[in-house]
C-alpha cells in the first residue's frame, strides 16, 4: 500500500495529488447533498473554455525561461483597450470581437516586446518584478479609463459623468459569441462549443509553434540556455519572443473571458489575474521551469472543478461566503508549494 | 635541530565510485616547516585537502582510509569549521572576504570581541555590543604581524586585489590557536613584489612556530621557499625532496612521467604549409580559464592537443572560438576571416564542438537522443525540416528518425531507441551522442575538450578510437583538450601547452617528460620556439 | 586554478564620488519632495489640517515601516510578509475588545498577546523564506495574500460557528463571523493621549507615540551595533561567506523575520489605537505595499534601508497620500484620479525599486 502511495506521490507530484482527493471528496458529497450535476458540468466545461487561453498564455513564458509570467495584465489591458475600442464605434456580435482582436494583438505585440528588453534585464526577479510591473500597468490605466475620450453611453458613466464605468455590459457586442456559436445540448448538459474549439484552435496553435524551427529554439532556450548558446541560439530573444507570445495570448484570454462572463472588468479587476492562471497550470502539473499543453488542459479541469463544486457543498455545512476565499487559499497555496520547491531543469 | 611533528597525513586512501583517487599517501608537516605540495591536475591535491578540512562530499562518498594525525592525536573532522577550531587555517584561492565590510571586520568575522550590556544579561551573549576598538586592535596586531601597513578601517572592496591575501593570512593568525596554514595557490593573482612579499609573509609564519603547507604550480617559489617538498602524482607520493634536493627540473620530471601507450598511427602526412585555422591573439573572458594571447596555427588533417594546468587557459580556448564566451582576437579559416563571437556562424563555417561540460553544456538532460543529436544542426544548418505550407516549415520527424538510428549504429550506442531520454546513458554512450551532434554538423574542423572525463576505463578507449576514425575516415580536422597529459600524446600528432593564458610552446607526443612538466610549470625556457 | 586578475578598483572613498552616491541616494526623496511641493500647492489645502495630518502620520505609521529594516540588511529583501505582523496585533486587539479592556492598560495587554502570535507566524514565514532563497521578496509577497485568505477564513467562517465568541457587539448578525467593523473605541487615542500638546489651534502633537516611535528607532540603531546585528549584517552581505565562517545562516534569517513580524504587530496596534476602528477584513490588507512604498521613497533600496530612511520615506508618502485627492480634484476635476495616483505611485515607486535592484545584481553576476 505503501509503495503505491509513493509511487503516485512521485508521478502525479503533491499538489495534484492533494487537489484530486480534495475533489473526489467533494464530488461524493455532492452527489450526498443532491447537487444537480448537469448543471454543474454545463457551468464546468465553460468555466475550463473561458479561463483556459489565460493559462495557455503561461506556456510560452515557460518555455521561453522566464518563468511563472505573472505579468500577465500587461496582456489583459490590451484585450480590454481593443474592446473597448470596439464598442465605442457600436460594433456588434463576431465584428466586434474581431476588431477588438485585431487593436489588442498589435498592441500585446508592443507590449510584449517592452516588457521583453525588461525581462532580459533582471533575470532571475522575473516574478516578482512582473507582479509589480503588472500592478503598476493596471493602476496606472485606471486614471486612463477614467480621463480617456469615451463617449459610447453603454460604457460612460450615466447623468453626465466623465470615464468608463467599472464593469461595461457586453450584450450589445459580443457576449457569448463563442460560447453560442454552434453550441448544442446534451440532455440537460448544454455545450459551449465556440468556446471549446477556439481554445483548441489556440492549443494546436501552441502546439504546432514548438515543432517549427524558432519554436524548437525557445524551447531549447528555456530549457538549458547554455546549451542553446552552443546550438548558436540567441538567448535574449527567445525571452522576448516567449514574452511576446505569453502577452498576445493574455489579451485573447481576456477577451475569452469577457464574452463568456458577459462583462469587461475595468479598473482594479485586472489585478489579480495572474494568480489563478499560475495556480492552474501548477496544479496541472507544470513548475516554473517545465510545461505543456496538458498541464494546462488538466490544471484548469481541476482547480475549476473545485471552484464550482465545493462552494455549495461548504455552503450546506457552513453558513457564509467561501468561494473566495478558498479559491485564494487554494491558488495562492499552490504557488507557495512551487516557490518553495527546488525544481529540475532550466538553469 | 629536531623539529616536532605538527601535522600528519598517514596511508590516506580514497575512491570515488569504485575510481581509486589517492593512495597511501603520506604527508607530514614539521613545526615552523613550509612543506610545499606540487602536482598536475588530478594528482589528488584537492581531495587531499577536502579530506583534511572534513568538507562534507568526503564523507557522503564513503569517507577516506588512513590517519590525520594533529599535534600526536588522531583527529577526524565532519566539517570545516571543526578543523578551523583545531587550528587548520586555510587561505583560499577565491578569496573569502565580504567586500562590504572592513578589513577588521572580515579579520573578526564571527569572532568579533563583544562587551555586555544591560539587554544581554537579560536576553544572552548574542546581544552584547560589538566591542569596535579592541577589534580594531586586534586586526591592526595580526596585519602589523605580517608587516602589512594599510588601514583596518577600510572596506575591503575599494582594496586593491594584491592585499586581499593578507588580509586573508592575517584572520587565520588572527585565531589564538592556529597550527597550521595551508596556502591554496596563493600567488597566483599578485605581482611579482606581491608575490615577493607574500613569501617574506610565510617565512615569518614559519619562524613564529607554525606549520605552512604550500600548494602552487609555480615550481621556483616552491624551490626557494620550501623546506620539503612531496609530489604528488595520479594520487600517489612519487617523492618526498628536501631542499637542496629539489630543482625545477626534477619536479618537473616527477610530476609527468608515466607509462604511454600510443594508439594513433605515429607516422602521418600533415600538410604543413596549409593551415585550415590560423588563430591570432586570441584573448577570452571565461571565468577560471581565461586566456590572455593564444596563436596558433592549425593544420588540416591533423589532431592537435591542448593541454596545461587547470585554470590556466586551455579550456577556454575552444570555448572563446565558438563563442561561448566573450573572446577578442582574429581567425582566419582556410583564408576566411571570421569574427569571434557568433556561436552561429562558427556553427555554419562547419566548425564543430564538444564541450568540457557534459551535463551543463553539452546535453539537454531530459530529452531525446534524437532531440539532442539533431538540433544544433536544425539551428544552425537548417537541418531536418521540411516545407507544409508556403509559411509554414516544420521539424521532419522522418529525416530525424533516420538520422538519429544511422547515428546509434555508427558510434554504436547503447541505447533502447531513439525517443530514449539521454540521462538514462552511460557517461560512455552519452558522450558518443555529443559527438554525434557534432558529426551531425559535417565539420571540417572539430574541437572537443576533455572527451574522456568521468568516462569508466572500458569507454574512455572506445571514445579515443571513436575521435581516430573521424580524423582518418572523415578527414576531420581535431582540437582536443585535455587535463589528462598521457592521453594527448597517446592519440595526438602536436600537443601545445598552455601556460597562465599563454602558449608555453608545442611538443611531439613523444618529447620527453621533461620538457612536457617544464612547460606546464612556466619553465621551459623556449627551446624551439619556432615549432610553432 | 589562476583565479581572475581582478582590475584594481579606484579608490571608492574620494569626495566626487562620495558626491555622486549621495546624489543618487536622495534622487528619489527629492523627486518625491518636488511632487509633494507641486501637489501641496494645487491641493490648497488649510496650512493647519496639512500639518496636523501629517504630525499623526508621522506618529502612527513609522514603525510599520521601522518593521522592514531588519530583513532587508539580512539580505531578503522587502518584507511583504509583514501583514501576518499586522494580523497578530489585530488579533490581540480584537481579544482586549471583546473583553472589553480599555486605556493604556487595553493597548499594552494587546501588545503583549501579539508577541506570541507575530513569533509563530514570524517563525512560519522564515521557514518559508529559506526554502526559497534567492526568490525572498515574491514568495513573502504571496504569503501574505495566502495568510489573508487565512485570516478571513478565520474570522468569518470559524468565528462564531466553530470558535465561539461570547461577545455579541462583535458579531455578525447572521451569527457566523466577525463584524465588518470592530469599533475600538475604548482604546482610541489610549498611547497617543499619554502626553499631548494641544497649544496650537487645529494642531494636536501626540507627543507619547512619538516618543515610542524614537525609542524604536534607537532601539533598531543599538541592535545593529551587537552581535546578532552584526551577524545579520554578514548574512545580508554573503550567505555563503557568513556560513562558512560558522554563522547559522538559516537561524540568522528567521531570527531577521521574526523580529519584523512582531515590530509590525506593534506597528499596526500604534496605528489601530490612532484611527480608532477596526476594518476587520480591510485594515491589514495593504499594509506591506504602503510601507515597502514608504521605505523605497525615503531613498532606501531592496539591499540597504535605515532609520533616517524609513523617517524621510514616511513623512513624504504620507503627504502626498493627504494632498492626492484633492489635488487631483482641483487640477483635474475628479478626486478620484488623485486616489488612483497615490496607489500607482506606490505600485510604480516598488515596480521601479525592484527593477533597479534586479538590473544591478543581474549585471554584477555577469561581470563576475
Amino acid at each position: 500500500m505503501k509503495n503505491i502511495l509513493d509511487l503516485a506521490y512521485n508521478i502525479i507530484g503533491l499538489p495534484r495529488l492533494i487537489i484530486s482527493i480534495f475533489l473526489l471528496v467533494f464530488l461524493i458529497a455532492a452527489a450526498v447533498v443532491d447537487l444537480s450535476i448537469p448543471m454543474l458540468t454545463g457551468s464546468l466545461l465553460v468555466r475550463v473554455g473561458m479561463n483556459a487561453v489565460l493559462v495557455l498564455a503561461l506556456i510560452p513564458a515557460i518555455k521561453a525561461g522566464t518563468g511563472l509570467n505573472l505579468a500577465l495584465p500587461l496582456g489583459i489591458m490590451c484585450g480590454l483597450v481593443g474592446a473597448v475600442v470596439a464598442i465605442e464605434y457600436k460594433l456588434s456580435g463576431a465584428a466586434s470581437f474581431a476588431v477588438a482582436l485585431a487593436i489588442a494583438v498589435p498592441l500585446a505585440i508592443i507590449v510584449g516586446y517592452l516588457y521583453g528588453l525588461v525581462l532580459n534585464r533582471i533575470k532571475g526577479q522575473e516574478m516578482i518584478v512582473g507582479t509589480y510591473v503588472g500592478f503598476s500597468v493596471v493602476s496606472g490605466m485606471c486614471i486612463f479609463w477614467l480621463l480617456a475620450p469615451f463617449k459610447n453611453p453603454e460604457m460612460v458613466w450615466a447623468y453626465g459623468g466623465t470615464g468608463l464605468r467599472n464593469t461595461i455590459l457586453l450584450h450589445s457586442s459580443f457576449d457569448k459569441i463563442l460560447n453560442d456559436f454552434l453550441g448544442f445540448k446534451i440532455g440537460e448538459i448544454e455545450i459551449p462549443t465556440g468556446l471549446l474549439l477556439f481554445f483548441g484552435l489556440l492549443c494546436f496553435m501552441v502546439w504546432l509553434f514548438g515543432k517549427t524551427r524558432t519554436g524548437n529554439a525557445m524551447h531549447v532556450a528555456g530549457s538549458n540556455p547554455r546549451f542553446a548558446l552552443s546550438c548558436g541560439i540567441n538567448i535574449d530573444k527567445m525571452r522576448i519572443l516567449g514574452t511576446v507570445l505569453s502577452t498576445i495570448l493574455a489579451c485573447i484570454g481576456i477577451l475569452v473571458y469577457s464574452q463568456s462572463y458577459g462583462f469587461l472588468q475595468l479598473y482594479q479587476g485586472p489585478l489579480m489575474m495572474a494568480f489563478p492562471a499560475a495556480a492552474a497550470i501548477l496544479i496541472g502539473g507544470a513548475s516554473p521551469k517545465k510545461a505543456a499543453i496538458s498541464h494546462v488542459i488538466i490544471g484548469t479541469f481541476l482547480f475549476q472543478s473545485l471552484l464550482v463544486v465545493a462552494p455549495p457543498v461548504i455552503n450546506v455545512l457552513v453558513e457564509g461566503s467561501f468561494s473566495e476565499v478558498f479559491r485564494g487559499i487554494v491558488s495562492n497555496g499552490v504557488i507557495l508549494y512551487a516557490l518553495a520547491t527546488k525544481w529540475e531543469g532550466g538553469e | 635541530m629536531e623539529s616536532t611533528s605538527l601535522l600528519k597525513l598517514d596511508k590516506i586512501c580514497k575512491s570515488y565510485y569504485g575510481n581509486r583517487v589517492l593512495k597511501d599517501v603520506c604527508l607530514e608537516i614539521k613545526k615552523g616547516e613550509i612543506h610545499g605540495l606540487v602536482g598536475e591536475n588530478g594528482a589528488g591535491k584537492s581531495t587531499l585537502m577536502n579530506i583534511l578540512f572534513g568538507m562534507p562530499v568526503i564523507q557522503q562518498t564513503g569517507g577516506y582510509e588512513g590517519d590525520v594525525v594533529l599535534e600526536g592525536n588522531q583527529v577526524c573532522f565532519t566539517c570545516p569549521s571543526e578543523a578551523m577550531d583545531y587550528g587548520i587555517g586555510m587561505v583560499h584561492q577565491e578569496f573569502m572576504l565580504i567586500p562590504g565590510f572592513t578589513v577588521a571586520e572580515n579579520i573578526k568575522l564571527n569572532r568579533e570581541r563583544t562587551k555586555p550590556n544591560v539587554i544581554s544579561r537579560l536576553i544572552g551573549k548574542k546581544m552584547e555590543t560589538i566591542d569596535v576598538q579592541r577589534n580594531r586592535h586586534d586586526a591592526r596586531a595580526s596585519l602589523d604581524r605580517l608587516g602589512m601597513s594599510f588601514d583596518e578601517m577600510m572596506p575591503v572592496g575599494g582594496l586593491p586585489v594584491g592585499y586581499m591575501q593578507f588580509i586573508e593570512v592575517a584572520r587565520e593568525i588572527d585565531k589564538e590557536n592556529t597550527k597550521v596554514v595551508v596556502f591554496d595557490e596563493p600567488t597566483a593573482v599578485l605581482t611579482e613584489s606581491e608575490a615577493e612579499q607574500f613569501l617574506d609573509t610565510a617565512r615569518k609564519l614559519a619562524n613564529d612556530g607554525l606549520g605552512v603547507l604550500f600548494i602552487s604550480h609555480r615550481l621556483d617559489e616552491v624551490v626557494s621557499l620550501c623546506d620539503r617538498i612531496t609530489v604528488l602524482r595520479d594520487g600517489e607520493v612519487v617523492a618526498l625532496l628536501n631542499r637542496g634536493e629539489a630543482s625545477i627540473q626534477r619536479i618537473a620530471e616527477l610530476m609527468v612521467g608515466r607509462q604511454i601507450n600510443r594508439l594513433a598511427d605515429r607516422k602521418k602526412t600533415v600538410q604543413v604549409n596549409k593551415p585550415i585555422l590560423e588563430i591570432r591573439n586570441l584573448a577570452v573572458e571565461m571565468p577560471g580559464e581565461k586566456v590572455k594571447e593564444f596563436d596558433l596555427d592549425l593544420y588540416e588533417g591533423e589532431i592537435l592537443g591542448v593541454g596545461g594546468l587547470a585554470g590556466h587557459g586551455k579550456i577556454g580556448i575552444a570555448n572563446g572560438i565558438m563563442g561561448m564566451y566573450p573572446a577578442t582576437g582574429s581567425l582566419v579559416k582556410q583564408g576566411k576571416s571570421l569574427p569571434l563571437g557568433d556561436t552561429m556562424l562558427m556553427l555554419q563555417e562547419n566548425m564543430a564542438f564538444v564541450s568540457e561540460d557534459r551535463r551543463g553544456v553539452g546535453l539537454l538532460w531530459d530529452e531525446s537522443i534524437e532531440h539532442n543529436i539533431i538540433i544544433a544542426a536544425m539551428q544552425s544548418q537548417k537541418k531536418f525540416l521540411k516545407r507544409v505550407t508556403p509559411l509554414l516549415t516544420i521539424e521532419d520527424r522522418k529525416k530525424i528518425h533516420e538520422h538519429t538510428l544511422k547515428m546509434i549504429k555508427d558510434l554504436d550506442i547503447r541505447c533502447v531507441g531513439p525517443q530514449q531520454l539521454v540521462k538514462r546513458l552511460s557517461g560512455g554512450n552519452q558522450q558518443k551522442i555529443c559527438i554525434a551532434r557534432a558529426i551531425t554538423l559535417s565539420p571540417d574542423i572539430l574541437f572537443v575538450s576533455e572527451p574522456t572525463r568521468g568516462i569508466d576505463i572500458g569507454a574512455k578507449r572506445i571514445v579515443l578510437d571513436l575521435l581516430l576514425q573521424l580524423n582518418r575516415d572523415l578527414g576531420v580536422t581535431i582540437v582536443m583538450t585535455s587535463s589528462e597529459l598521457a592521453e594527448l600524446r597517446s592519440v595526438c600528432d602536436r600537443i601545445a601547452i598552455i601556460y597562465e593564458g599563454r602558449l608555453e610552446g608545442v611538443l611531439p607526443p613523444d618529447a620527453p617528460d621533461l620538457d612536457f612538466g617544464l612547460m606546464m610549470a612556466g619553465e621551459f625556457e623556449h627551446k624551439g620556439a619556432d615549432q610553432v | 586554478m589562476i583565479p581572475e586578475q581582478k582590475e584594481l578598483k579606484p579608490n571608492t572613498n574620494s569626495p566626487l564620488i562620495k558626491i555622486k552616491r549621495k546624489l543618487i541616494e536622495f534622487a528619489v526623496p527629492l523627486l518625491f519632495l518636488v511632487l509633494c511641493i507641486i501637489g501641496a500647492y494645487y491641493a490648497r489645502l488649510q496650512p493647519s489640517f496639512l500639518i496636523n495630518e501629517i504630525i499623526m502620520r508621522m506618529a502612527r505609521n513609522p514603525v510599520l515601516v521601522l518593521a522592514l529594516i531588519i530583513p532587508v540588511l539580512a539580505g531578503m529583501g522587502m518584507n511583504f510578509a509583514i501583514v501576518l505582523g499586522a494580523m497578530a496585533g489585530q488579533i490581540g486587539l480584537i481579544i482586549i475588545t471583546h473583553y472589553e479592556a480599555t486605556g493604556i492598560t487595553g493597548v499594552t495587554v494587546a501588545a503583549l498577546i501579539a508577541v506570541p502570535f507575530a513569533i509563530i507566524f514570524g517563525y512560519l514565514t522564515g521557514k518559508l523564506l529559506n526554502r526559497a532563497k534567492g526568490k525572498e521578496m515574491i514568495t513573502s509577497m504571496i504569503f501574505g495574500f495566502f495568510a489573508v485568505y487565512v485570516w478571513q477564513l478565520f474570522f468569518l467562517v470559524f468565528v462564531g460557528s466553530i470558535i465561539p465568541m461570547r461577545n455579541e457587539k462583535m458579531i455578525l448578525s447572521t451569527g457566523v463571523g466577525v463584524r465588518n467593523t470592530v469599533d475600538l473605541v475604548g482604546i482610541r487615542y489610549a498611547l497617543d493621549d499619554i502626553i499631548k500638546i494641544r497649544d496650537l489651534p487645529g494642531i494636536t502633537i501626540p507627543i507619547s507615540t512619538l516618543i515610542v516611535v524614537a525609542l524604536f528607532c534607537i532601539l533598531i540603531t543599538f541592535f545593529m551595533k551587537t552581535k546578532l546585528g552584526q551577524d545579520i549584517r554578514a548574512v545580508g552581505q554573503n550567505m555563503e561567506i557568513a556560513a562558512i565562517s560558522g554563522i547559522n545562516v538559516d537561524k540568522i534569517r528567521i531570527t531577521a523575520i521574526i523580529i519584523s513580524t512582531v515590530l509590525a504587530a506593534w506597528g499596526q496596534i500604534i496605528w489601530l489605537q490612532n484611527i480608532g476602528t477596526l476594518n476587520t477584513y480591510g485594515s491589514h490588507v495593504q499594509v506591506g505595499l504602503f510601507a515597502v512604498a514608504a521605505l523605497l521613497i525615503g531613498g532606501a533600496s531592496v539591499a540597504k534601508a535605515n532609520i533616517w530612511q524609513v523617517l524621510l520615506g514616511t513623512f513624504l508618502f504620507h503627504t502626498l497620500f493627504i494632498i492626492s485627492p484633492t489635488a487631483g480634484r482641483n487640477l483635474l476635476g475628479d478626486a478620484q484620479i488623485g486616489e488612483f495616483f497615490r496607489v500607482f505611485v506606490a505600485y510604480g515607486v516598488i515596480a521601479v525599486a525592484l527593477v533597479l535592484h534586479a538590473w544591478q545584481k543581474h549585471s554584477a553576476a555577469k561581470n563576475k
